[in-house]
């Protein structure tokens, strides 16, 4: 027989009240696919094309944002949402999440794929390259980044749109997996100030 | 008649499908670097074939032991599995796509696309583990 790895939480009949945020029919946000679909249309041109200025913008303004929101993410909306009360975090959960599950991954392509391909036009990629071994560190951090990304937070947010959708709600898993989120969004945040470091050390 | 029960259906202790995947894409993603860190020289093979047959054995572990779960909410584990496979094979074609398109030829490819390939089962498998393991447990029991 199986067993719950955790307690069994009692449902909070209390989350059933008028005031809480309408359940979307979607969990994805299907207003957003155009826009990402749009992109990443462009992404693979500007790579056929081997189009320098579309990589550049495409890796600066994709790490840029990518950066900024897993550092506001895990230090700034992290600590803050820990700090709130249970049908708060809930609320603002309903709103964020559903456009964090559009928003990262389309950064996360953006950034890489645009800097796999300016890396190998400018020759980073290249073993002679001077400083080929930060290169490689960076691909080190990409991979924490992305092994704690998709192992820990894209899961939890998922789990959290299902758990919302649900007629009632348990605040304790919403409470377990919110944590999670934060927890791996910090690791990344930490990850992304190494990326940052190993960047400018590359373009100076 | 369906009833849903009222406690959500998870896994027994120990079963540590999260942790398992995530080493999984650890391999992969070392494989990956490992080859792309040769460039544009082809790095020998053995060790990047080493990371593909241990991340493979990995994932194959970690798929044998979620299905020897009788009580696990399989119909919302297969549909976000689904789902989620669609958009890696999208996301992993994407990268294909690269690795064709930078001349990558061969053996290489040939370990590259199936590093990739053990990644994108990997990522739809943690995803339906960990929304299906909330999931409240649909009973046929009438």
């Amino acid at each position: 027989m199986a067993v719950a790895e955790q307690a069994v939480p009692v449902p909070a009949a209390g989350l059933a009240q008028p005031e809480r945020p309408a359940v979307p029919a979607s969990i994805v946000p299907l207003a957003g696919i155009p826009f990402v679909t749009a992109i990443l249309v462009a992404l693979v041109v500007s790579i056929q094309g081997n189009w320098s200025w579309a990589l550049d913008f495409f890796h600066v303004v994709g790490g840029g944002l990518w950066t900024g929101v897993d550092l506001f993410m895990g230090f700034v909306i992290g600590p803050i949402m820990r700090k709130l009360s249970i049908p708060a975090r809930i609320e603002l959960t309903t709103r964020l999440m559903p456009k964090m599950l559009l928003i990262m991954p389309t950064l996360v392509t953006m950034t890489l794929a645009s800097g796999f391909q300016l890396a190998r036009l400018n020759g980073m990629l290249d073993t002679s390259y001077s400083r080929h071994a930060w290169v490689v560190v960076s691909m080190v951090v990409v991979a924490v980044m992305a092994i704690t990304a998709l192992g820990l937070l894209q899961p939890a947010n998922i789990a959290v749109l299902f758990e919302l959708r649900k007629p009632q709600p348990d605040p304790a898993i919403i409470g377990g997996l919110m944590r999670r989120f934060v927890y791996a969004s910090a690791v990344i945040g930490a990850m992304q100030i190494a990326t940052l470091i190993i960047m400018t050390r590359l373009a100076s | 008649m369906a009833a849903v029960e009222a406690s959500p259906v998870a896994p027994a202790p120990g079963l540590k499908v999260t942790e398992l995947g995530m080493v999984s894409i650890a391999l992969v993603a070392a494989g990956v670097i490992y080859l792309a860190a040769h460039l544009p020289r082809h790095a020998p093979l053995a060790p990047a074939l080493g990371l593909l047959a241990a991340a493979v054995l990995v994932l194959a572990v970690n798929a044998v032991l979620l299905a020897r779960q009788p009580r696990f909410a399989w119909w919302r584990f297969r549909q976000v599995f689904g789902w989620m496979l669609l958009v890696y094979v999208v996301v992993a074609g994407m990268i294909e796509y690269a690795f064709v398109y930078d001349h990558t030829r061969g053996a290489v490819l040939a370990v590259m696309t199936c590093l990739l390939a053990t990644f994108t089962v990997n990522v739809p498998l943690i995803s339906g583990y960990t929304v299906a393991r909330y999931e409240q447990r649909l009973s046929r029991d009438s």
